[in-house]
């Protein structure tokens, strides 16, 4: 039996947080920690959870498994469980809804301030905007992001700063357009960057790197952003 | 874009850089004082030491590198810590306050520095 202690919290019948503990019966399999979820859902039905696509795409099920976030449907038991024990609670830093299941519109506010679409004001080729296989090469490791905010949540300058420091999960996908070669906005999208926030709050401890489901790096990427800033600035 | 009036440059990337450029002028200022030192300093030789111009100018190099790195730095923490989301109204004037005085600090260790420097 898999020893699960899990964050309970209903704001309409509960006055404040608490761990509550349960025993899963794995069957002695390497289940996914989606999959003990689900079970305990069948012996509680008010377990309260976000998943979606089961297969690490989809991104709903971001949860901090024994301290550490990650997607609750890729993540086998084997590599998070230790001692027998499971503690499960909802990303940290965001206020929470019920249960694991967070409010994410800090995390979707700054995601909304990178402008996270292709802006181009000269005239639209007949068929498309084409890019050499070099260029297309510099969106690798930038636009596989599935905005599951592991990263964000795993970062104390989100937790101090979610209204003003953008997090590596937003900056990731600025610096996907300000690669972009078809992107035509370079110069504004920087000038909105170069604040002692929006960037700069980033320290690069890589906690982002570290959790990051898809093994995506956004340390680097703030790197090459703040690049940017520096030959544009100096 | 954050607009923020309290820290060292209006941009963040001009504190960064500030930040990086005096770490490495304090780098070069203390690893020099650290070989000194191990070389054998008596009071004579440490007062003729810094007698000569050039090491009082890059002591005040390294001071005012020091006072620019430490605005930098404790300014981060204090909007890390001291914030209106995690105290409420008192985070800022908590805020304001600790920037005030260490502003004061700064400004007075900045002052007495340049009078032990050329003072005497």
């Amino acid at each position: 039996m898999l020893q699960v202690s899990i964050y309970r919290y209903n704001p309409e019948t509960d006055s404040e947080p608490y761990m509550q503990d349960v025993q899963v019966d794995t069957g002695g399999k390497d289940l996914m920690v989606l999959d003990v979820l689900e079970l305990m859902k069948t012996q509680d039905a008010t377990v309260a959870f976000r998943r979606s696509c089961r297969e690490g795409v989809c991104g709903s099920d971001g949860v901090n498994m024994n301290g550490k976030n990650g997607l609750a449907c890729i993540t086998p038991l084997s590599a998070t469980v230790r001692n027998n024990k499971l503690v499960l609670r909802p990303l940290p830093g965001l206020p929470v809804v019920r249960d694991l299941v967070v409010d994410m519109s800090m995390f979707y506010a700054q995601y909304e301030k990178v402008q996270p679409y292709l802006q181009n004001d000269t005239p639209a080729p007949a068929i498309e905007r084409l890019q050499s296989p070099e260029e297309r090469a510099k969106l690798d490791g930038l636009y596989e992001c599935i905005l599951c905010a592991c990263c964000s949540t795993g970062c104390p300058s989100f937790w101090w700063n979610p209204e003003r420091f953008i997090g590596p999960a937003g900056l990731l996908q600025a610096y996907r357009f300000l690669a972009d070669s078809r992107d035509t906005a370079t110069r504004e999208r920087l000038a909105r960057l170069d604040d002692p926030f929006s960037v700069f709050r980033c320290h690069g401890i890589q906690n982002c790197v570290n959790v990051c489901p898809k093994g995506l790096n956004p340390t680097r990427a703030i790197g090459h952003i703040r690049n940017m800033l520096l030959t544009r600035g100096t | 874009m954050v607009t923020s009036v309290t820290n060292l440059g209006r941009s963040g990337l001009f504190d960064w850089v500030v930040q990086r450029v005096s770490a490495l002028v304090l780098l070069a200022y203390f690893a020099y004082i650290g070989c000194v030192l191990l070389g054998g300093v008596d009071y004579t030789g440490w007062r003729e030491l810094y007698a000569q111009t050039w090491m009082r100018v890059f002591s005040l190099g390294a001071l005012l590198s020091l006072v620019l790195h430490a605005w930098v730095g404790i300014w981060s923490v204090l909007t890390d810590y001291l914030t209106e989301r995690m105290m409420g109204t008192t985070g800022t004037v908590l805020r304001l306050l600790a920037q005030l005085l260490c502003g004061i600090v700064i400004f007075v260790y900045t002052v007495w520095g340049i009078q032990i420097l050329w003072g005497y």
